[in-house]
């Protein structure tokens, strides 16, 4: 009990330093915090991937459709229990700042592919019946003000033109992961659309999606799917829902990489901070610690001291700091719109916090503790600061 | 008179620890800061000098990147023809019809794929882009499955490489050449003959047509009369500004990303600075009563903290600006957003950024040690001649 009330008075002797160096804390573990949940957002499509939806896509890229007569060829592939097919619109909504994914997709098979999406069944009979409708996440509703009703204006890039769509349903996610910042509208209003614009543009789509009811099956399939196409004049490439989210994380995977490292590096800068504190409190403690010592305590205790200071320490700017990474996170979140679709602290990342803090405090002791635990007496009481 | 320099430097070398550890936490915001410009000014450069003002790039219009544009042949004979366009060597146009697709490649060593740029050029293509040569092997031959590689494709994708083969569009494509374009875009690119690539993808359109202009400074008009024929749905854009906006995104937030993370940092970093140079005047108490007393002011005693501050500020800066130029040695390379390809560019250290960087660590010095330096210079003789 003295022990802790020692380390406690301790810590609290010199105020403004103790002061800033968890404000120091707070600040790094903080910014660890939101550094790892940027990191996790990048993957989130990833994690938010079904294990029974497969993706087909041209197979020299993305950028390349595929016709809509494989549909049907897809569907008869044992173990294929749905299918259906999104293409990439790629319009402005007003400026280029405004990003938000739109999808033309079949009005009457996608939803059914995808369970996560929850559209009221009213909501979904005004889309589909109206072909010039649109279904739009929740997230994008709130960052833009878009209600049911409203008219979208978007302008075309990779289908040119002025295009508008009527606002018919907003689905909410099923789960925290879900990404609600999509755009979904007919893709036979597309289609049409671009019958009387440039008529070899018609009857193509940009992916299937497939879903298939064992997802142990999911290799085979796909290479049943692939073979189907093979020497045709659109060969396909088939990989699970996840490979095909993971695959775009890759080609940004320089910039996950730096955020990683950058995220170590305020923990280091934080740690020189700390051992700073440490160094110097130890230096100037060095006449009292030789007194105890004089006084029969063993260098156990001494040490005891420190690490207890230091971690008493890191372990109150991590609490601050965690406490404060959610409603950072949720501001930040709600100033980059739609451009992080999903942004939630996960557990993980609030155990991390708390492991680098642990480590932060133990680092920072090591050396003053070895100074304290070998100084000789004499020397120690004959020391001036 | 003011207090010798040497007086600040012995104090820091009196606390070699601390000394170490203030401007080691200092170093590495100013390797983070560093690092980013260089990140920046890297990437812009790469794209940059990719483009020639007096080149001109011809997209359809509102399509803002290559490989989003259409354009029809016989738009593109219709812009090719303009009499503000250079006549070559040969006597026909400096004009090159191009095609842009995009095509997945596995790259070396990892099975992982990324979205490379091909770029079908016309006969006059490599004439309109002097930074680019051959640098192994040699020139496609038109009207053949011949291609060439950048020089970083053909290091980082598999199949890439001269003599090698990548399969595409139903035919196989030898590699007969690498051309080193000077660490501009082009380096990330794989070239073709335009008709045979065409034929591959079964495009029966251009995506863009680059041409030069006799005399750059027509390209205005040469601009309004294009965007205003009937016949026509295109956009005309220099070259070098065509370059620039396809990286603004990339860039902005590399800047924005990195401006943010900087001071967040710094933040960490003042702070620590502050701890060193609390300590170091509640250590001295008496010394500043001594030096009060022996006739030097309080500007004196002020400066001579705020010295030292900043040069702990400094040292951080020299050790974080080493750092960050060995970073120099480094390529990075990640996917335009813009494009949709991939893009490869290595950080660039220059003279500004050198500037910046330091004038950064100054600036974190003198945050840190301004408050105390404050309470330094405004001690009483008496009460700090009598403290302990």
């Amino acid at each position: 009990m003295h022990f802790l009330k020692l380390i406690l008075r301790n810590t609290l002797r010199h105020k403004l330093r103790t002061g800033l160096t968890v404000l120091g804390l707070v600040v790094a573990i903080l910014a660890f915090g939101l550094l790892r949940t940027v990191v996790d957002a990048w993957y989130a499509g990833a994690e938010g991937a079904s294990s029974t939806r497969l993706v087909t896509r041209n197979s020299i890229s993305l950028v390349f459709p595929l016709p809509i007569n494989y549909q049907e060829r897809i569907r008869r592939i044992s173990g294929v229990t749905g299918i259906s097919h999104a293409s990439w619109f790629g319009g402005v909504y007003v400026t280029e700042k405004n990003f938000f994914p739109q999808f033309a997709v079949d009005a009457k098979t996608y939803f059914e592919l995808y369970p996560e999406y929850l559209i009221s069944p009213g909501d979904m009979k005004a889309f589909r019946t109206d072909r010039k409708g649109c279904v739009i996440g929740r997230k994008l509703a709130t960052t833009y003000g878009f209600k049911v009703g409203d008219t979208i204006p978007l302008r075309g890039t990779i289908y040119p033109g002025a295009w508008s769509f009527t606002v018919r349903a907003i689905y909410d996610g099923a789960e925290a992961g879900t990404d609600t910042s999509q755009f979904f509208f007919h893709w036979d209003y597309l289609n049409e659309t671009m019958k009387k614009a440039a008529a070899r543009r018609t009857d193509w789509v940009g992916v299937y999606v497939i879903q298939i009811a064992d997802p142990d099956r999911a290799a085979e399939i796909s290479t049943e799917v692939d073979a189907m196409f093979k020497n045709s004049l659109a060969e396909t490439l088939t990989e699970t829902e996840k490979a095909f989210q993971l695959g775009f994380v890759s080609m940004t995977e320089a910039i996950v990489v730096a955020i990683r490292i950058v995220s170590f590096v305020v923990i280091f800068i934080i740690l020189a901070v700390m051992a700073n504190t440490m160094a110097m409190t130890a230096r100037e403690r060095i006449t009292e610690y030789a007194t105890l010592k004089a006084l029969g305590f063993g260098p156990r205790f001494l040490t005891g001291l420190i690490y207890g200071e230091s971690l008493a320490i890191s372990l109150a700017g991590a609490l601050i700091g965690i406490a404060l990474t959610f409603p950072v996170a949720d501001q930040f979140s709600k100033e980059m719109g739609t451009l992080f679709p999903v942004f939630g602290v996960s557990l993980d990342t609030v155990y991390m916090q708390v492991a680098a803090a642990v480590a932060v405090g133990v680092v920072a002791a090591v050396l003053p503790a070895i100074r304290v635990a070998r100084v000789p007496i004499v020397e120690g009481l004959r020391s001036i600061g | 008179m003011s207090i010798p320099f040497s007086y600040t430097l012995r104090n820091l070398a009196a606390r070699k620890l601390t000394t170490l550890l203030t401007a080691g936490g200092m170093a590495l915001v100013v390797f983070v800061f560093a690092t980013v410009l260089m990140l920046e000014e890297g990437l812009r450069k790469t794209l940059v000098e990719t483009g020639s003002p007096d080149n001109v790039v011809i997209t359809r219009r509102s399509a803002g990147t290559e490989v989003q544009s259409q354009v029809d042949r016989d738009q593109a004979a219709i812009v090719e023809n303009q009499p503000e366009v250079a006549f070559g060597v040969s006597g026909t146009r400096l004009a090159s019809k191009e095609t842009i697709v995009l095509i997945s490649l596995s790259k070396r060593g990892s099975e992982k794929a990324s979205n490379v740029l091909i770029r079908g050029v016309g006969q006059k293509g490599i004439e309109l882009r002097p930074q680019v040569r051959i640098s192994e092997g040699r020139m496609f031959r038109p009207g053949s499955t011949e291609i060439i590689a950048g020089k970083s494709v053909a290091e980082r994708y598999t199949g890439a490489g001269v003599g090698e083969t990548i399969r595409f569009g139903q035919r196989e494509w030898t590699v007969v050449g690498i051309m080193d374009a000077g660490k501009t875009g082009f380096d990330s690119e794989i070239w073709g003959d335009v008709d045979q690539l065409m034929q591959a993808f079964r495009r029966p359109v251009y995506s863009s047509v680059v041409l030069k202009l006799t005399d750059a400074a027509a390209f205005s008009e040469f601009k309004t009369r294009v965007e205003n024929d009937p016949r026509l749905t295109v956009e005309a854009k220099r070259e070098s500004v065509f370059y620039a906006e396809q990286s603004k995104v990339l860039a902005n937030f590399i800047r924005y990303l990195g401006m943010i993370l900087s001071i967040i940092f710094s933040v960490g970093a003042i702070i620590g600075a502050m701890i060193t140079m609390y300590a170091s005047v509640a250590n001295r108490t008496t010394e500043i009563g001594t030096l009060r007393a022996l006739g030097f002011r309080r500007n004196n005693i002020l400066s001579a903290f705020l010295v030292e501050a900043l040069m702990l500020g400094a040292a951080g800066g020299i050790i974080g600006l080493i750092l960050a130029s060995f970073m120099q040695l480094l390529t990075i390379s990640t996917m335009n957003w813009q494009s949709f390809s991939e893009l490869a560019f290595s950080f660039t250290l220059n003279a500004e950024i050198i500037f910046k960087s330091f004038g950064f660590a100054l600036i974190m010095g003198f945050a840190g040690g301004f408050l105390p330096a404050a309470k330094a210079s405004r001690l009483a003789i008496v009460d700090a001649l009598r403290a302990a």
